[in-house]
């Protein structure tokens, strides 16, 4: 799968209040949590953002609360892909169980706000069509992928329990 | 070779005769717990996959406990999904308000949780029960659904670091400081999907109590579960419930990726600044940090012991003028506990409100809201830019007799000086 938008660049020990803060926690419809994406750190991130563009972010994304509401509202927002340096353990199932992709580079440094860049998550590889330079990162585990590949845990549940 | 706590209970769970960090495994849980913003996404999951049934009534709880008493018509609605499904499912472990307490709290009062058993939380705090000896890890709505159709979840076994606490604590200082005061070493990143067991001499003298606020916190160094190995104290804590706990040890030649060895003899209560848990200083160091609001309680800090100690400084003391005081028990049982003891007439004669359990002021939720400008002092878990209200708030974290003795004079104080 190639992925290809306009990076939406954040610092580390972005947390799950950032990405969604817990006002809008008494909803659970992906557009409405999207509407308020990243609200507290930047006020106007959901509107800045076109379908397809990608966050890239450094160390421990999504740390704090185990709400998954901060994935289905950076999907909901229109973001395709999520980039760190590392994540947060909670937030990183979350987003495997719900089909956000995302990537761990230590290239990401090298990355700028407003870059575009192209993803592909079968072979790891990021291309900075901007910088024009490529950085290369780990593949996931084969179970994780074929949870992504299954479109998500509980289909990957179903599956297995068919076998 | 031989294993941690953390590594026993995961073997014992998912049917393994060895295990090693990094290992992708399938275990099964004993409890998954929901709560009234993260069961509705799971409820909604579960049904959605075309199951009729959960896989075992006795071992989901729900607990309405984030924005309950129902702080708005939408809170309202969540909550009733919880109440709903209960009843669909038969589920005895749901807890109307009246029963209540906040989960992390009320889970090991009631005995739902114990030594040994593999307990899996759509709430990130629940890493609290590894004070009990347990495996508890947060994880999301989904992974709670799945937990819902098969009673199973997929863990990548982490690897262990080993925090050995040596000396003899100064008094004002307990649990609370000793898990801040880790953080502070580590940072928030520190322990990032690794289990954090404690040990050493200071753990073994800990009370229940402290041991859950220490453990509660593991996640803000980004850990999947913080242990402690049962002793005396949690058999005790245990003893009067009908399941059977299991008791595991680490064996002396289990392997940790890194041990921290600190001698915490002159440790001063702890504050964590603004906004970040890891940003820990000394209480003495902090001069002339004026506060708007008090917050004691939470499943941090809401417990009988801590209630104690904040009700020691306040007797007969008021808070300072324009402070606003609120103190939350964290369960209906240590709410009446309080009562009997004196202790709510201590708060409310101080000038503070005693409140119903509920998560409310931690989250920003409600019952507690920051507006600009604001500071708040709270004996909670996280300090994130805009966690009780606005953005452009501040909230410094404490142990309850810091935050007792910053109400009476209005600003951060060693209660030493009260």
């Amino acid at each position: 799968m190639i992925i290809k938008g306009k990076v939406h660049k954040f610092s580390d020990d972005i947390n799950t209040d950032d990405i969604i803060a817990a006002k809008y926690l008494v909803s659970t419809d992906p557009q409405e949590l999207g509407k308020h994406c990243m609200e507290t750190i930047s006020p106007d991130f959901s509107q800045a953002v076109s379908p397809g563009d990608i966050i890239v972010a450094g160390r421990n994304f999504g740390c704090g609360s185990s709400r998954e509401h901060a994935p289905v509202a950076i999907k909901g927002c229109g973001i395709s892909a999520v980039i760190a340096r590392s994540f947060a353990a909670i937030f990183f199932r979350n987003a495997i169980n719900i089909g956000l992709p995302f990537l761990e580079s230590a290239d990401v440094e090298q990355i700028n706000d407003g870059d575009i860049i192209e993803i592909d998550l079968s072979s790891g590889i990021i291309k900075n069509l901007t910088q024009e330079k490529n950085y290369k990162t780990q593949a996931f585990p084969e179970f994780l992928q074929k949870i992504v590949e299954s479109g998500g845990l509980i289909n990957w549940v179903k599956k297995s329990r068919k076998l | 070779m031989g294993y941690t706590i953390a590594e026993k209970i995961l073997m014992a769970h998912s049917g393994q005769k060895s295990i090693k960090p990094g290992e992708f495994i399938q275990a099964d849980v004993d409890v998954a717990l929901a709560n009234d913003i993260t069961a509705p996404l799971a409820i909604a999951e579960f049904k959605k996959s075309g199951f009729a049934q959960v896989f075992n009534k006795n071992k989901i709880v729900l607990v309405p406990d984030h924005f309950a008493p129902a702080k708005d018509l939408k809170s309202a609605n969540q909550c009733k999904i919880l109440a709903n499904f209960a009843k669909e499912q038969k589920i005895k472990n749901y807890f109307e308000i009246g029963q209540m307490g906040i989960e992390h709290a009320l889970l090991p009062e009631a005995g739902i949780v114990l030594p040994g058993d593999l307990i899996v939380g759509a709430d990130s705090h629940t890493c609290t029960y590894g004070a009990l000896g347990a495996y508890a890890t947060g994880m999301g709505s989904t992974d709670l659904a799945r937990a819902y159709i098969d009673g199973k979840c997929w863990l990548k076994v982490p690897g262990s670091l080993k925090f050995v606490f040596k000396g003899k604590l100064n008094k004002w200082v307990g649990g609370k400081d000793l898990i801040l005061y880790t953080i502070g070493q580590i940072g928030v990143d520190g322990a990032l999907y690794k289990v954090m067991e404690f040990c050493g001499p200071v753990i073994r003298k800990l009370g229940m109590d402290d041991r859950f606020s220490m453990c509660n916190m593991a996640i803000e160094a980004g850990a999947r579960a913080g242990l402690i190995e049962p002793d005396a104290i949690t058999k005790k804590f245990v003893a009067k419930f009908k399941r059977k706990p299991k008791f595991y040890t680490s064996d002396p030649d289990a392997v940790y990726e890194k041990t921290f060895e600190w001698d915490v003899s002159g440790l001063e209560p702890l504050v964590a600044c603004p906004h970040l848990p890891s940003n820990v200083k000394p209480v003495g160091s902090l001069k002339d940090i004026k506060v708007d609001q008090v917050v004691i309680g939470s499943c941090t800090n809401g417990r009988i012991s801590d209630l104690r100690i904040a009700a020691s400084l306040l007797k007969g003391r008021k808070a300072a003028p324009g402070i606003k005081l609120i103190v939350f028990p964290a369960t209906q049982k240590i709410y009446l506990q309080a009562v009997k003891e004196g202790l709510a007439e201590i708060f409310v004669k101080a000038g503070g409100v005693f409140s119903t359990p509920t998560c409310g002021p931690c989250l920003g939720g409600h019952m507690g809201i920051l507006t600009e400008g604001e500071v708040a002092i709270a004996t909670t878990n996280r300090n994130f830019l805009g966690r009780m209200g606005s953005p452009k708030s501040f909230v410094y974290l404490s142990n309850p007799a810091v935050a007792a003795a910053s109400a009476i004079t209005g600003k951060i104080t060693h209660p030493g000086k009260i």
